[in-house]
């Protein structure tokens, strides 16, 4: 288990390689530059700071300057488009705000997700599994550009219970709302997956045998149905979580939170191509590590798989 | 010790009522081993499921299910849980897919004992030790950490038995127990079933479809054709006279060992359609014996057998 976690890691390397080389030519592709604007500078002036960024040397150049300076110094470079910030900074900053939403929505997805998925199972074409299915869908047609206002009107406007929006160094009240407005839809898709696979374990025959047991149906559901239950949630949740805690554009404009999210689209429109570069290999980084943690966590649940692992 | 009294079994699906089981009555002594007998989709599965209360949600019974003087129709599933293993255990036919693939065999087996005894994780564990000693898996104590799929078929069969024993049982279900298995494997199992069940003094239900495996386990043997008996009688008996055209067709379809030239003889025809309630012979479609009056009447189950015509009469 040991030496597969190594070895996946080590794949990391090559993989982040091929990736900062594709984007940081793919992104030059796309007309205009960090410096172009609608009144062009004065060439002299536009020389001297292509060259206090570097940029007047050849591409190959710049991309061995750029990897160098990673792997010695942690080093990502200053943002073209944001003066006397550096990609760090901008990512010390922005990153602690999604991390944070992010991680308070994930919890949110599974905490109501799955029990409510469950309870639709137990209940298999009963009240709550038709209210269950039907909340569900309800919420998963609803775009979060139409939840969020509305979770305003309502918690903002009308109670006057939380902050319409902020920070304010991430206290619990600032949490809420971008948190819900992010994970509504996910938490839908996790209760009918949730749901579906509950089903299908509850009608397998292993679960006859556990019911021939006379074991009560509790145990029964936590300790024979739930694990094999969760394993789809599992392999949706990867991808998810890493997209969570790496922020939703929409959420942090909409809530003014000052999350990456926001960074990375100002960066697109501005052809800000060093802190592109550096929130896409932060996105590689976490997809790699979620990736990973669900490999993991499905050899712990299944014992087929940790057998293939060692 | 069990009595099964005109026990009827529906299943209401898309297509109407099914009917699966028809009027089917039997019992079992304690000690004794009756095997049940038919081809698939005759219903014997659906008994014993009947018998554990574990008939799918879309099923109706009628009749009585009486255990113990206690109809086990009319029991709640919150009593139906200290029935099930504790005094009456089965054995499933899939050894594949009947164990939980997520489980230690430790758990599984332990899990039982714990429940219907409270007995200690230690104590269930030397428990589990004792049966998959009992059923024959070597080196059961490095075993018991082992998950399913570390196992043959026919070791996971063993421990499948060693569930349905862990209780020691009145009765145990033995749904096609060898039907999943190799040749080899399968008398092995049946051996180890027979001696379990002298040792322990347990009664056996034993489902199949093999009368091979009946010929040397089972004193009774009741014949399923439709969801209906067909022949009940002693297996001896039965061996030597069949009464019944429908039995005399499983046994002509049993290959002769002492004469490989000997052609297999099927049955002609298919499965009766369910869809109805019978109101004729329903083995009269294939019977090579059938006169016009089987069309029409059913007949009833009289001196172990259900079949209009004469015993002399038959060919």
């Amino acid at each position: 288990m040991l030496n597969y976690t190594l070895r996946r890691l080590l794949m990391v390397i090559p993989t982040l390689l091929i990736l900062v080389i594709f984007a940081f030519y793919l992104m030059r592709l796309a007309p205009g530059g960090p410096f172009t604007s609608e009144r062009p500078l004065p060439p002299a002036v536009m020389a001297n700071v292509l060259e206090r960024y570097g940029m007047d040397e050849p591409l190959y150049v710049q991309l061995w300057t750029y990897i160098k300076n990673i792997i010695c110094c942690f080093d990502f470079g200053p943002s073209f488009a944001q003066k006397d910030r550096t990609v760090n900074d901008v990512i010390a900053q922005g990153f602690p705000v999604t991390l944070t939403y992010g991680f308070w929505s994930a919890v949110f997805v599974l905490a109501l997700g799955v029990p409510l998925g469950i309870i639709a199972a137990l209940r298999h074409n009963g009240f709550w599994d038709y209210t269950m299915t039907g909340l569900a869908i309800f919420s998963q047609i609803f775009p979060n550009f139409v939840l969020a206002p509305l979770l305003v009107l309502l918690f903002t406007l009308s109670w006057g219970l939380l902050p319409g929006g902020g920070w304010n160094g991430g206290q619990w009240q600032y949490i809420v709302m971008p948190a819900i407005a992010l994970g509504t839809s996910y938490m839908a898709s996790v209760a009918r997956l949730t749901r579906g696979s509950m089903l299908e374990v509850l009608g397998s025959p292993y679960i006859r045998t556990a019911r021939a047991k006379g074991l009560p149906e509790r145990t029964i559901i936590l300790r024979h149905a739930l694990k094999p239950a969760l394993l789809p949630t599992l392999t949706y949740m990867g991808p998810v979580f890493v997209y969570m805690i790496t922020g939703s554009v929409f959420v942090d404009v909409f809530f003014s939170t000052g999350g990456i999210g926001q960074d990375f689209i100002d960066g697109a429109y501005s052809r800000d191509y060093s802190i592109l570069l550096g929130l896409a290999i932060l996105y590689a980084v976490l997809t790699f590590a979620l990736t990973l943690a669900v490999d993991l966590l499905y050899a712990w649940i299944d014992p087929k798989v940790r057998a293939g692992l060692s | 010790m069990l009595s099964v009294e005109n026990l009827h079994i529906r299943f209401r699906t898309g297509d109407g009522l099914v009917h699966a089981v028809n009027d089917v009555s039997f019992s079992v002594d304690a000690g004794s081993r009756l095997a049940v007998v038919g081809e698939s989709g005759s219903g014997k599965s659906q008994i014993a499921l009947a018998i554990m209360g574990l008939l799918a949600k879309n099923a109706e019974v009628e009749g009585r299910i009486m255990w113990d003087g206690q109809d086990l129709l009319a029991t709640s599933n919150r009593e139906m849980n200290r029935i099930r293993a504790r005094e009456i255990g089965i054995i499933f036919q899939d050894p594949m897919s009947s164990l939980n693939p997520y489980m230690t065999i430790e758990r599984q087996l332990t899990e039982i004992v714990e429940h219907h005894e409270g007995m200690s994780r230690r104590a269930a564990r030397a428990r589990a030790l004792e049966v998959m000693d009992a059923v024959r898996i070597p080196d059961a104590k490095a075993r018991l950490r082992a998950y399913p799929h570390e196992f043959s078929g026919g070791m996971r069969q063993r421990i499948v038995i060693a569930m349905a024993l862990m209780c020691q049982p009145k009765l145990i279900l033995a749904d096609e127990p060898t039907t999943a298995l190799d040749v080899t494997v399968q008398a092995q199992i049946m051996q180890l079933l027979q001696d379990v069940q002298s040792d322990l003094g347990t009664s056996v239900v034993l489902i199949t479809h093999d009368l091979g495996v009946v010929a040397g386990f089972c004193e009774d043997v009741l014949v399923l054709y439709g969801g209906r008996v067909m022949e009940t009688a002693k297996t001896m008996a039965l061996f030597d006279q069949p009464g019944h055209p429908y039995t005399r067709g499983l046994l002509r379809a049993v290959p002769n060992i002492e004469d490989p030239s000997d052609a297999l003889t099927a049955i002609p025809g298919s499965p009766p359609n369910q869809h109805r309630f019978p109101v004729a012979c329903p083995f009269a479609p294939r019977c090579a014996d059938v006169v016009d009056t089987c069309r029409e009447t059913l007949p009833q189950l009289r001196d172990g057998r259900a079949c209009l015509r004469p015993i002399e009469e038959l060919t």
